[in-house]
C-alpha cells in the first residue's frame, strides 16, 4: 500500500488505567476513495490504539477518530503526507472528562439536598434535630414537631407530625413510623429524615399521599432512641440499647424493643442486663419505650404501626412472642406481599416476609406486638438493607436507594390503612 | 422434614453451607456471599449450588458438616488479582496495619478490599466451626488487622474481627491468625473469641 508510513520505534500499550490526557479526536476529511482506503488501512494498526467515532465510510463523510497522545504526531504526520485534510475538534480528551465529572458532582449535590441539606450521608443526631426545625419551618401547614417525652439522658423525644388538619386539636385516625429504635441501625434514621422529606415535597403532587393526608395523619419519629444513637457517634458503634444504668450491674441500657408490654419476659428476650435483649426489670421500665405508648394510647385512634429496623430485609407482622396466628393473618400476610413486591420493584431488592415468630426468630416484647393487641391492626417491622455484607455499616451510598425502594412499599400500607377504614 | 425455604431455619442452614465454601474457596478476591436459600452468589456472577448441612447434637459442640456441590467451576487458579495483591503486600516497606473496616459510614478504602474479602473468608471458618441452629453469624466489621511478616512464600495476617450473631445480637469480638497464599488458599491457623467490650 502506497503512502503508508512504517512505524519505527513500538508504541507503549496504553496502561490498564483509562487517563485521557492529551489524546485529541480529528475529524478527517476523506475526499476520495484513496483517503477512504488509507484511513481503513490506518485502522489496522492495531499499535496507535486509535479509537474510531466515526469510521471511514465512503468520500464526503467526515471520520472522527480518538487518537492516544503517543500516536499524535505519526498520524498527524501521515495525514499531511498524504494530503489528507483534518482538524482538531477536541484538543484533550482528559480535560472534558474532567469538566464532565465536576458538572455530575454538582449536579447530583444539587439533588441530593433540599435548602444544603444532604440525604445521601450519615447524620448526627444535632444535625438532624436542626434539621427537622428546617422542615418544619419550609412546610409549616403540614408538619409541626412534638415533644412526647425525654430520654434517660434527658434529650428531648420528638415526632414530626404532617397534617393538614386545621385546628390544633384535630383528632384524626392517624399512622405511627418510628426508625432508630435500634441505634446502631444508622440506614433507620437516615430512612426516617429522606421519608420526612418525601411526605413534605410529595403532598399536593402525589395523588395517592394527598388522599391519605386529607383524612388522616402521620407521625414519624426518627431519633427513637436519642441516646443509644448519640453513643454510636461518640463511642461505640455498635451500640444497640438506651444508655440507662441497670441497678447492680455494671452493664447499661435495655433492648426497647423487648421492653413493651406484650409477652414481656418470655423466652425471646433475657433477664442479663449485659446482653443485647436485655427486656429491662419491667415493661416501659425505659422512657424512651414509655413515651411512645402513652402517646399511642391518649391519641387512641392510631390506625397503623410500622417500625423500622435493619438489617436482613424482611417485612414482619404479629406476632413475635406466640405462634398463634394473628386474627387477621391472611389480610396481613397478603399486604406484606404487596409492599414487598413494590419494594423490589424500585432496584430488585428482594425482601421476606411473615409473621414476626416465623421469619426472624421468636422475639417478645417487641413494640408491634404491643401496638397489635392494643388495637393498631396494621402494625408491621422493616428490616431494612442488606443482608449481611455490611450490615450495620451500610455505606452511605445505599441511603437514597434503600429509602426509595422503602417510599412505595411503605404507601401500599398506608394506601390499603387508608382504604380500610376500622 | 421439609423447611419453608422463607423461614429461619433454612436460612441459617444456608449461612452455614455458604461459610463452608466460602472458607474453601474465597480469597483476597473473591467472596461467596449467600443470595437466596436456592443459590450462592459468586461476586456478581450466580453460581447454583446445593448443599447438605448436619448440626450435630448432644452435649459436646462440634462444627456442622457440610456436604455441597457447586454447578460449574469456582476455578481454583490464582488471578491476576491475587498475583498483584500478593505482590503489593510483599514488597511493602512497613508490615501492613489498618483498623475499623468498614469504618462508621460503610466506607472501605480500594487498597483495603482484598484484605476484607480475606478477612470473609477466614471468618467463614470460624462462622462454619461455631454455628448451630440457635445462630446466624455475620462478619461486622473488621475491628483490626496486622500483617506478621515472614520467611516463607505464605502472607500472614492478625486480625481481631466483630462477628454480629443475628439471633442473639451480640458483637462477639474473635481473633484470628490468617495465612493466604496464591495457590494455596486460606488457613486459619489459630482463632480465639474475645471478651466482649463491656460499656
Amino acid at each position: 500500500m502506497t503512502g503508508l508510513l512504517v512505524f519505527g520505534a513500538l508504541l507503549a500499550v496504553a496502561c490498564s488505567q483509562k487517563l485521557f490526557v492529551g489524546d485529541q479526536v480529528l475529524r478527517i476529511s476523506a475526499n476520495n476513495e484513496e483517503h477512504v482506503a488509507l484511513l481503513r488501512g490506518l485502522e489496522e494498526l492495531e499499535d496507535l490504539q486509535l479509537d474510531y467515532w466515526a469510521a471511514p465510510a465512503k468520500p464526503g463523510l467526515p471520520v472522527d477518530i480518538r487518537v492516544p497522545f503517543p500516536s499524535l504526531q505519526p498520524v498527524k504526520i501521515f495525514l499531511e503526507s498524504n494530503g489528507i485534510p483534518y482538524t482538531i475538534m477536541i484538543e484533550d480528551v482528559q480535560t472534558l472528562l474532567d469538566e464532565e465529572k465536576e458538572a455530575m458532582e454538582r449536579a447530583r449535590k444539587l439533588e441530593r439536598s433540599s435548602s444544603g441539606f444532604d440525604f445521601s450521608t450519615y447524620h448526627t443526631i444535632e444535625e438532624i434535630y436542626s434539621w427537622m426545625d428546617d422542615l418544619v419551618a419550609q412546610h409549616p401547614d403540614l408538619v409541626s414537631k412534638i415533644q412526647i417525652g425525654e430520654s434517660y439522658e434527658k434529650r428531648p423525644l420528638y415526632v414530626l407530625k404532617f397534617s393538614t388538619g386545621r385546628t390544633v386539636k384535630t383528632h384524626r385516625p392517624a399512622i405511627w413510623i418510628d426508625t432508630g429504635i435500634h441505634s446502631r441501625e444508622w440506614i433507620t434514621q437516615a430512612t426516617g429524615v429522606w421519608t420526612a422529606n418525601k411526605i413534605a415535597t410529595e403532598y399536593g403532587k402525589d395523588a395517592s399521599l394527598t388522599a391519605i393526608l386529607t383524612s388522616m395523619d402521620i407521625f414519624l419519629e426518627i431519633v427513637t432512641n436519642p441516646d443509644g444513637f448519640a453513643y454510636t457517634h461518640s463511642q461505640n458503634r455498635m451500640w444497640r440499647k438506651t444508655r440507662s444504668i441497670n441497678a447492680g450491674s455494671s452493664c447499661k441500657g435495655v433492648d426497647p424493643n423487648r421492653n413493651w408490654d406484650a409477652g414481656f419476659g418470655g423466652p425471646g428476650a433475657t433477664n442479663n442486663p449485659c446482653s443485647e435483649t436485655y427486656h429491662g426489670p419491667y415493661p416501659f421500665s425505659e422512657s424512651e419505650t414509655k413515651s411512645v405508648a402513652d402517646f399511642i394510647l391518649s391519641h387512641g385512634k392510631m390506625k397503623a404501626a410500622i417500625s423500622i429496623h435493619s438489617y436482613s430485609q424482611m417485612l414482619m407482622f404479629p406476632y413475635g412472642y406466640k405462634e398463634e396466628p394473628a386474627p387477621n393473618h391472611q389480610e396481613l400476610d397478603d399486604l406484606a406481599k404487596e409492599a414487598v413486591d413494590a419494594l423490589a420493584a424500585v432496584h430488585g431488592t428482594q425482601y421476606r416476609y411473615g409473621s414476626t415468630i416465623h421469619t426472624i426468630y421468636q422475639a417478645d416484647g417487641i413494640t408491634i406486638d404491643w401496638t397489635y393487641d392494643n388495637g393498631v391492626k396494621y402494625s408491621y417491622t422493616f428490616e431494612l438493607r442488606d443482608t449481611g455484607r455490611y450490615g450495620f455499616l451500610l455505606p452511605a451510598a445505599q441511603i437514597i436507594p434503600t429509602a426509595e425502594e422503602t417510599w412505595p412499599a411503605l404507601m401500599k400500607i398506608m394506601v390499603h390503612v387508608h382504604e380500610h377504614p376500622y | 422434614m421439609e423447611l419453608q425455604p422463607s423461614h429461619y431455619p433454612a436460612r441459617r442452614a444456608a449461612g452455614v453451607a455458604s461459610a463452608c465454601i466460602n472458607y474453601r474457596r474465597g480469597g483476597p478476591n473473591r467472596v461467596l456471599a449467600l443470595s437466596n436459600v436456592r443459590r450462592a452468589q459468586l461476586q456478581g456472577h450466580a453460581v447454583n449450588c446445593t448443599a447438605e448441612v448436619l448440626y450435630h447434637l448432644g452435649s459436646q459442640h462440634s462444627a456442622p458438616e457440610v456436604h455441597f456441590t457447586v454447578e460449574g467451576e469456582l476455578g481454583k487458579n490464582p488471578d491476576e488479582a491475587d498475583n498483584k495483591f500478593y505482590s503489593r503486600i510483599k514488597s511493602l516497606q512497613e508490615p501492613l496495619v489498618a483498623q475499623n473496616i468498614p469504618d462508621s459510614f460503610g466506607i472501605v478504602p480500594p487498597e483495603m478490599e482484598p484484605i476484607r474479602h480475606l478477612a470473609f473468608s477466614a471468618c467463614d471458618y470460624i462462622i462454619w466451626q461455631n454455628s448451630t441452629e440457635n445462630t446466624w453469624y455475620n462478619l461486622a466489621q473488621i475491628r483490626d488487622v496486622r500483617q506478621v511478616r515472614r520467611n516463607d512464600d505464605y502472607l500472614e495476617f492478625d486480625y481481631t474481627v466483630l462477628l454480629h450473631d443475628f439471633v442473639s445480637q451480640e458483637i462477639i469480638p474473635w481473633q484470628m491468625q490468617v495465612l493466604w497464599h496464591p495457590q494455596h488458599g486460606v488457613k486459619v491457623t489459630q482463632n480465639s473469641r474475645q471478651p466482649k467490650q463491656e460499656d
